[in-house]
Formats: structure tokens, C-alpha cells, sequence
């Protein structure tokens, strides 16, 4: 199994390597650049900004610089905030974003397996056609209609939430993040009831479970002791493309809720040509998209004794 | 089931049914219009389909011009600004219907695009196999664990809001999906019996490709591509949400559910209008999708 960790690992190195290099190349390739001011400065003074950051140099230098700073773990200092280095953007953002993903992703899986375990349970019953509907629903609203919608009624009508951003004075209060993380999470509720339904009405009727109804074991027994473990098998597998989903969305929710996390940083150094920074939160996203999908590979092993590492 | 008569009519039937094959496709029809949620939707997105092609020609206002004294104005039949007006005061009707032509087009057009690049992807790793085989699926692997939205912003912001980029850029996002089932299901049918069978009775590569592996790939085919309608519409709405979409005067579902956000406080229904719009089309599409799925991959039902 280390040998295995060991591969992906290695195999990862290049994938990021091609991520780095398309991602370096296509943002020099944008028109304008970080120190495009409305006010135009002197001549000089932006040859010495230029000379500073080192863009007065051929551009395969400064890749060749970049990657000699990369492996050193120096992702280099932001070209907008002069005072701070992307290390410390990332350190600022990151926290948030990371909690609202991962709350989110833990509410999906529990929220959402439990639903469809129940509509698998009463299949094409009053209670599965409503777990549906609530799936479709959830797949259909997005979130970017879904956020400002339940702001609209429980910030502003009922007045039970906060609805605008995390002061960062008061940190992330329990209530500054209900909204935004019910918002997130919804699609996913969504697709985790909809994958664990149709396992689990698989698995429900697979011959080992018809076997341990036979030998007299009790239903809570066949459930949890059996089926649950083949059934949520797809769900792991979930986790990886889950959670590239969760970078996307949490875009979404910080715009909405006005949220200081890494995806607001992203756009924004995007359209200020803030280069180190979109490079960074790139990275970083990658890593952990590639990671979480390890991650998802290995649980999904150790739960389904017919996938061997070879 | 025809009685057959003659056993000319009969000899006739048998060519006929060797030419044409067992109608699998009339069944999975059959199926498909036996849902009623399939056919509703059909019916209604035929219907958005149509107001949003020939609407904006017929409505009596422009999506462009700003009544000035009629800002954020609620629904009302006065001067027929049925849905309202947005907070430059324009109509939110005609504008509405400008959005959801241009959702509807960047979905069909960015599924073709993915559908394109997909199929031919898939199928050739599939045919080829070996080493080909491997080095393309390796490349579509890496291309997975891209946090592909990061690309699609660097994209909108490298080249400018374009909305023919737009197409490519999503469309070029969304084909990987479709070449792992192309190619799963292409070595799945190559290494089947009556492939064999009839690379036996000498039946040429062509006419294999053409007979067999196509219509076999046809299925998934368009069960995914109807799936990918209404993602890659969400996709653009995010786009366009983030302000990096399709540009002024031109507007998407996306950008008025955005203004609307932003205005919600003051008038509530330039967020309900487009958002209601927005959802009733992906309703459309997830039941149609779910819907030719049932019909030609009976499974579950």
C-alpha cells in the first residue's frame, strides 16, 4: 500500500508541473499587467518596480525563477498588497473558505446518505418521491439563486441571521457561517441522496443480503452490518469530484455572503493581474483536489475488499 | 406485432427487419413519452424555446433602452412592464428573454462542443487501444484533477468576455466525462461476440464502426449530452455571476440573477424573475435528461 501512496504521489508531481506551467503562461498572456494604475506612473519608477519583481526579464527566466522559488516553498510576495507575501493571503483566506468546504461536505455526506438511504428504504413511496423532488430541487437551484434567496428570508425578513459578511472583528461566529454553509451544501445534499438511493436500492437487492435476510439476522443488522458498507461505496468515490465542486461553489458563496475566503482572493487577483497570488491559490487548490482524490481512493480500498493495490 | 400473411410479405419483413434491426430506439422512445415529467418538460421548454427566439422580436420593448423615469418599477400592466423594471429601467421582461436565449445557446453549444471533442477523443483511444489508448486517458486523468474553474476565469480574463470563448471554454472544460464513457463503452462493444461474428463473416472495418460500435456508443452519447445541457447553462450563470461573462447590452440568466442580488433589498422580483426563469429551464433539462436516461438505460425503473 506505501508503494502505492508512494506512485500516486510521484504521478502527482507531474500533474502539477503541467498545472503550474499552463497556469503561469496563460496568465502572462493577459493583456495589462499587476502595476497598471489609473494614474500612470513615471517611466522610471516602473522600470524599477519591473526590475524588482524581476519581469524586466525573459519570460522563460522568470518561469525557470518561479518554479527554483516553488521548490524552496516560497510562493513569492503579493504584486498588489505590497506588505504581504501570498503565503500570508492564503493564511488569511484559506481558513475560511476550508471551514465553510469542509462543514458543508460533512452536512452533504450526513444529511444526504441519510436521505437516501430512507428513500432507498421506502422506494417509490410517498417519502422517496419527496426526497427526490428535494434532490432535484437541489440540483437545480443553484447557488448563486439559493444564497441571496435565503438571505432574503432569514437575514432580512425573519432577521434570525446575519446575512452580510465575516467581520473579520468577530471571526466566524456559529450563525455567520449557517448561511453560507446550508447554501453550499445543498446541491451536494442533493447528489449524495441521489447517488446513495440508487446504491443502496442496488445493494438492497443483491444476493448477500437476500443470503443474511435468510440466515434470520434481524433488518437493522442486514442494514447497518451489510448493506450500509457496500452502499456508501459510491459516495467515497464522490468525495474527489465533491470536493473540486466545493472550490467552485465556495467562489459563489463568498461573493454572496461577502466572505473573505481564498475563492474572493482569486477572482479578484485574476482581474488585477496579481500574478504570484493566482498562482498560488491554483497550486494550492490542485494539491488539494489531487490529495482529497488519494484520499477518496484509499478509504474506497479499505472499504471494498475486491479492489487490491497492485 | 404485424400478422404476417404471405411468406412473400414474410421474406419481405425478415429483409426489413435485418436492414433496420430490432427497434430498440422506438422502445426507448416509447418509454421516454410515457413520462409524464419528461413530457411536461419538453412541452414547457419548448414553449421558453420559442419566446426566447421570437420574443424579443415581438415585445415592444428593447432589452437595451433605459426609460429613466421608470426605474425599479414593480410588475404592472401599465406600459406592459409585466415582470418590471431593473435599477437603469429597463424592461426585466425583455430583458429576461435576452438572458434565456443566451443560456439556452451557450448550453446547446457548449454540449456540442464537449460532445465533439469527447467523442472523437474517447472513440479513438477506445479503436486505437495500447499504448495510444493510454497516453490519451493518462492526459484526460490530469486534465480531472485540474481545478478547471481556475482555468475557465485566467480564459475569460486572458482573452477578453467573449461569448463565442465562452462555448469553447466551457465546452472544452465539459468533454472530458463524455471521452471516458465513449471509450469505455467503444472497448466494451469491440470486444463483443457479434463484433466478432462479424469480423468473421468479413464484414469491413468501416461497416463494423458504422453498424456496430455507433449505434451502441449512441446511447450514452445522448443520455449525457442531454445532462450536460443544464450544467454547463450553470456554468456560464457562474460566469456571468462573477461578472465574467457575456458583456453589456447582451446579458445572461447569470448577470440579472447577479443585479438582482444585489438589488433584492429594494425590489425583490429583478432576483425572483430571472431566477424563476433560470430555474424552470434546468427543471426542464434535469427531467429530460433523467428522462431519455430511464428510456434508453432502463435500469432502475
Amino acid at each position: 500500500m506505501f508503494g502505492y501512496i508512494a506512485r500516486r504521489i510521484l504521478i502527482a508531481i507531474p500533474t502539477i508541473l503541467v498545472i503550474i506551467t499552463v497556469a503561469f503562461f496563460m496568465m502572462r498572456a493577459a493583456p495589462g499587467g499587476p502595476f497598471d494604475l489609473e494614474r500612470p506612473m513615471p517611466e522610471e519608477v516602473r522600470q524599477n518596480i519591473l526590475e524588482h519583481f524581476g519581469f524586466d526579464r525573459p519570460l522563460h527566466e522568470q518561469y525557470f525563477a518561479y518554479l527554483g522559488d516553488l521548490v524552496q516553498a516560497d510562493l513569492g510576495p503579493s504584486l498588489r498588497f505590497r506588505d504581504k507575501t501570498v503565503s500570508d493571503i492564503i493564511a488569511e483566506g484559506f481558513p475560511v473558505s476550508a471551514t465553510i468546504g469542509g462543514l458543508s461536505i460533512l452536512l452533504a455526506l450526513m444529511v444526504g446518505s441519510l436521505m437516501g438511504a430512507i428513500a432507498a428504504l421506502r422506494q417509490n413511496k410517498l417519502t422517496d418521491f419527496a426526497v427526490m423532488g428535494f434532490a432535484m430541487g437541489g440540483i437545480t437551484i443553484p447557488p448563486f439563486v439559493m444564497g441571496p434567496i435565503l438571505a432574503l428570508i432569514f437575514g432580512i425578513g425573519l432577521g434570525w441571521l446575519p446575512v452580510g459578511g465575516l467581520d473579520p472583528r468577530y471571526g466566524m461566529t456559529p450563525e455567520r457561517l449557517v448561511l453560507p454553509v446550508i447554501t453550499l451544501a445543498l446541491p451536494q445534499i442533493a447528489i449524495v441522496s441521489r447517488l446513495m438511493r440508487a446504491s443502496m436500492i442496488e445493494v438492497l437487492r443483491s444476493n448477500y443480503i437476500r443470503t443474511a435476510r435468510a440466515k434470520g439476522l434481524s433488518a437493522p443488522a442486514v442494514l447497518f452490518r451489510h448493506a450500509l458498507r457496500a452502499a456508501v461505496l459510491p459516495l467515497v468515490s464522490y468525495i474527489g469530484p465533491a470536493s473540486a465542486a466545493l472550490v467552485t461553489g465556495s467562489i459563489v458563496i463568498e461573493q454572496v455572503f461577502q466572505l473573505p475566503g481564498i475563492g474572493r482572493q482569486f477572482v479578484m487577483a485574476a482581474l488585477q493581474r496579481d500574478y504570484t497570488v493566482v498562482m498560488g491559490v491554483v497550486i494550492l487548490y490542485a494539491s488539494l483536489i489531487i490529495l482529497l482524490n488519494l484520499l477518496a481512493d484509499l478509504v474506497y480500498a479499505a472499504l471494498n475488499p475486491r479492489v487490491k493495490f497492485e | 406485432m404485424k400478422t404476417i400473411v404471405g411468406s412473400e410479405q414474410n421474406a419481405e419483413a425478415i429483409e426489413k427487419a435485418a436492414i433496420e434491426g430490432r427497434s430498440l430506439w422506438d422502445d426507448a422512445l416509447a418509454r421516454l413519452f410515457r413520462n409524464k415529467a419528461a413530457v411536461g418538460s419538453m412541452i414547457v421548454l419548448g414553449l421558453l424555446v420559442l419566446i426566447a427566439v421570437v420574443g424579443p422580436y415581438l415585445w415592444p420593448h428593447s432589452h437595451e433602452t433605459i426609460y429613466r423615469e421608470r426605474v425599479w418599477l414593480a410588475p404592472t400592466f401599465e406600459n406592459l412592464h409585466i415582470f418590471g423594471t431593473d435599477a437603469q429601467g429597463r424592461d426585466l421582461f425583455a430583458r429576461t428573454l435576452i438572458g434565456l436565449r443566451v443560456s439556452l445557446m451557450v448550453g446547446v453549444v457548449a454540449s456540442l462542443v464537449s460532445l465533439v471533442i469527447g467523442v472523437f477523443w474517447g472513440a479513438t483511444a477506445g479503436f486505437i487501444g495500447g499504448r495510444v489508448d493510454q497516453v490519451m486517458m493518462r492526459i484526460v486523468d490530469v486534465l480531472y484533477s485540474l481545478p478547471f474553474i481556475f482555468f475557465v476565469i485566467i480564459l475569460m480574463v486572458v482573452f477578453g468576455r467573449n461569448i463565442i470563448l465562452i462555448f469553447v471554454a466551457i465546452g472544452a472544460v465539459e468533454w472530458l466525462t463524455m471521452a471516458r464513457i465513449v471509450r469505455g463503452q467503444t472497448i466494451s462493444i469491440k470486444n463483443m461476440e457479434f463484433v466478432e461474428a462479424a469480423e468473421a463473416a468479413g464484414v469491413s472495418r468501416l461497416a463494423i464502426i458504422r453498424r456496430h460500435i455507433i449505434p451502441n456508443v449512441l446511447g450514452p452519447v445522448i443520455v449525457y449530452v442531454t445532462l450536460t445541457i443544464p450544467v454547463v447553462i450553470l456554468a456560464e450563470s457562474f460566469l456571468s455571476f462573477l461578472g465574467l461573462g457575456v458583456q453589456e447590452p447582451l446579458t445572461s440568466l447569470g448577470r440579472l440573477i447577479a443585479y438582482g442580488a444585489q438589488d433584492m433589498q429594494i425590489a425583490t422580483w429583478t432576483l425572483f424573475v430571472p431566477a424563476g426563469t433560470m430555474m424552470l429551464t434546468l427543471f426542464c433539462f434535469n427531467f429530460i435528461g433523467d428522462g431519455v436516461r430511464d428510456a434508453i438505460d432502463p435500469k432502475d425503473r
